[in-house]
């Protein structure tokens, strides 16, 4: 073995083998298995996920670095990675009666999910921009492919391509402002970057640089004003891969957010925290207010994922170890209210219908009462109001917020969720005062069962008793946090 | 200073004003006399049958494409076959797993009938 | 003997990014925004190289091929898209984009 590896290396990134061998495997298994046994193919994608987990458990107190300081395998990272694998397992569980109505190739698909999971829990681990980058192409390559994934739809080429141009054009800036930062620091080492570029007087360059990564970020995380390529994809892209799209892309981006801004650049926090609150201002305010006007549900809540991306930007305004500490809560919770509400939408794609209109929902309480009460859940939980999971999430955003300084961002933010109740509640009218819907019956898969009570169940308890979830992220937020605190106790 | 960069000066005004002069004196002295043979876009050779700007098969974009894909990554073939010495046994498994992995998805493109031709 | 500094190459991998950008910002034909988008990335592989010469390290060398890797991987998946949406459209023109609007 070449000087500066061991086994520990391989120890340490044990997950990523596993779920790329799954990935490997899936494919195999579609090749050699006959069209009629496709439905194996989701039991092995469902094993790859557990096998995954199991291997991730035994990480969730190491906190070292691995393969030369590529990756960091701490807390953060464990964190995160337990988010995208939650996320991947309910996804994977809501899409095989998805995959069954649209006729879609299977194996492509699942192996495609298992990529975007992979590439994103790089991204979670990645502390060298070189690593960072591959786990975010891996991740949107894959997403490129599964938003077109229909391939006789309009709808769904028009997102592909959309998604395609403006992902490879936030890249090409991305990449153009690290290619800045490895050129006036040396290294591409997060960690190494903080301490090589503080010492350093700022220019001009390195302001071009900051600029264009925090645009390349702002597409990722669907920041307004670089969210236009979100509504249609999300509208476009086929439901489970909207769903996975905007709670497993966005977690990933933010968690790459703050390794790169946290871990790599917090002695320029004055000049990145102007632009975050600037981009989480516009994004709550646009976002909230484009979404009152809409009819179609996926794009209803593709505005609100770009409004709840303006509130998880305030955590990283405060730019402390509690702001990471909510973002990172948020996240966890957002997990299940979103997914929740996708998994009714996919829910309401039937053969005759395509179950994406506010008015497919009509009626929704007398024709399938749990999945109306479900909705519920979701959309009160979105909407923040106590004592749902999403209360407690935007309760300890605003207080970091405040706790750092920005009371004025968290009133604009308690305004905004004020806003954002209107279209939230408009979705349960729907469901309880209005004329039954047409179209032939609703019924739920065993498999989208279990994924609506995961959805329902962690929205509910986290609502309820937070406290193990507010402990975990606390702990996890340390190897991250700790930079940051340290830092800004530096430079007040 | 700009010394250096005298000769590519010369040669690109030699090279210009060479292609120039044959131009111009081959338009004075050649003799104009056309034919049917004589326009056709080939003198000798094949004869072209249809127009040349027609459409290609769907087929030729996804073989090229699946091209582009494996052709590229020989681009981590080269540092490897540069330091093998180095490596030694641990990148040479490293490689193959590399190879395995790039296999797979071959064999699948292969299986679900993306190189067929017809 | 003029040398050639790093800021000369920063200025040839400026003008090659602001090319893509201007590329993208105003043709309509995907196929022809597509190669800017590919002129950006080369011009960040420019940049690349001419850090790693700077730092005398392999660094920026590495970052590059995988730049290159996952340009070519984009340009697959990218054509193959584009391929889907003509097939279905006959156009390539980024104004026949219109099934999805606000």
């Amino acid at each position: 073995m070449p000087a500066g590896f061991s086994a520990a290396d391989f120890y340490n990134i044990l997950p990523e083998l596993v779920l790329t061998g799954g990935a490997l495997l899936v494919l195999i298994v579609d090749v050699l298995t006959a069209r009629q046994q496709r439905g194996l193919l989701a039991w092995v994608t469902l094993g790859v996920l557990v096998a995954t987990l199991l291997a991730l458990l035994p990480f969730s107190d190491v906190n070292t670095v691995a393969s030369r300081g590529l990756l960091a395998i701490d807390g953060f990272a464990f964190f995160f990675k337990l988010v995208f694998l939650l996320t991947a397992l309910v996804t994977v569980l809501m899409s095989s009666s998805y995959i069954e109505v649209e006729g879609l190739r299977a194996g492509e698909y699942y192996f495609l999910i298992l990529c975007a999971t992979l590439g994103m829990m790089f991204m979670a681990s990645g502390i060298d921009l070189i690593t960072i980058f591959i786990g975010l192409e891996t991740m949107a390559v894959a997403f490129y492919i599964l938003a077109g994934f229909l391939k006789p739809n309009r709808r769904s080429n028009e997102a592909a391509v959309k998604y395609f141009l403006l992902g490879a054009f936030s890249l090409g800036l991305l990449l153009y402002g690290m290619s800045i930062l490895y050129g006036l620091s040396g290294t591409t080492n997060v960690r190494e970057l903080a301490t090589v570029l503080a010492s350093q007087e700022r220019n001009a360059l390195l302001i071009v640089g900051l600029v264009m990564v925090v645009a390349g970020i702002g597409f990722k995380i669907a920041a307004v004003p670089f969210h236009m390529w979100a509504p249609d994809v999300y509208e476009g892209a086929p439901t489970p891969v909207t769903a996975f799209l905007s709670v497993g892309s966005k977690a990933a981006s933010f968690a790459m957010l703050l390794r790169l801004f946290m871990e790599g650049l917090p002695f320029l926090a004055d000049m990145w925290q102007p632009m975050f609150w600037v981009l989480a201002v516009m994004s709550m305010t646009v976002g909230n207010l484009a979404a009152l006007t809409q009819s179609n549900i996926k794009r209803m809540l593709a505005y609100s994922s770009i409004a709840h991306a303006g509130y998880l930007l305030i955590g990283v305004v405060a730019n402390s170890s509690r702001g990471v500490t909510a973002m990172m809560i948020y996240l966890l919770l957002y997990v299940f209210m979103q997914l929740g509400a996708f998994a009714v939408v996919v829910m309401l794609r039937r053969q005759d219908v395509a179950g994406d209109e506010l008015k497919d929902l009509s009626g929704l309480y007398f024709r399938y009462p749990t999945a109306a009460v479900a909705m519920l859940f979701f959309m009160l939980s979105l909407g923040g109001l106590p004592p749902t999971a999403g209360f407690m999430g935007k309760f300890w955003l605003f207080s970091a917020a405040i706790e750092s300084g920005f009371i004025w961002l968290a009133v604009i933010g308690v305004l905004n969720s004020a806003v954002s109740l209107y279209y939230y509640i408009r979705v349960v009218v729907f469901m309880w005062m209005k004329e039954e819907a047409l179209g032939s019956p609703i019924v739920a898969s065993p498999s989208m069962a279990v994924a609506l009570t995961v959805a329902l169940a962690g929205a509910v308890v986290f609502g309820v008793y937070p406290r193990p979830l507010f402990e975990l992220a606390q702990e996890s937020a340390q190897s991250i946090g700790g930079v940051a605190a340290a830092v800004s106790a530096l430079s007040f | 200073m700009l010394e250096a960069y005298v000769p590519i000066l010369i040669f690109v005004f030699v090279a210009t004003g060479f292609a120039i002069f044959t131009l111009i004196m081959s338009g004075l002295l050649h003799p104009e006399r056309y034919n049917k043979v004589k326009l056709e876009p080939y003198e000798c050779g094949i004869e072209p049958e249809t127009d040349a700007r027609d459409r290609y098969s769907i087929r030729y974009y996804l073989v090229a494409m699946l091209f582009v894909i494996f052709d590229v990554e020989t681009v981590f073939m080269f540092p490897w076959a540069v330091i093998m010495d180095e490596l030694a046994l641990f990148g040479l498994i490293e490689m193959i797993v590399f190879l395995f992995i790039l296999v797979v998805g071959y064999v699948y493109a292969w299986r679900k009938g993306a190189l067929e031709w017809a | 003997m003029l040398e050639i500094t790093p800021t000369h190459y920063l200025v040839l991998s400026a003008g090659l990014f602001m090319i893509g950008v201007i590329g993208v910002m105003v043709r309509r034909n995907i196929i022809i925004i597509f190669m800017s988008i590919e002129l950006m990335l080369n011009a960040v592989n420019v940049n690349l190289a001419a850090f790693s010469q700077q730092w005398q390290h392999v660094t920026g060398q590495v970052f590059a091929v995988f730049v290159i890797a996952v340009a070519a991987a984009e340009a697959a998946v990218g054509l193959g898209i584009i391929l889907a949406f003509y097939r279905n459209k006959e156009t390539v023109n980024i104004d026949e984009m219109n099934v999805m609007r606000w």
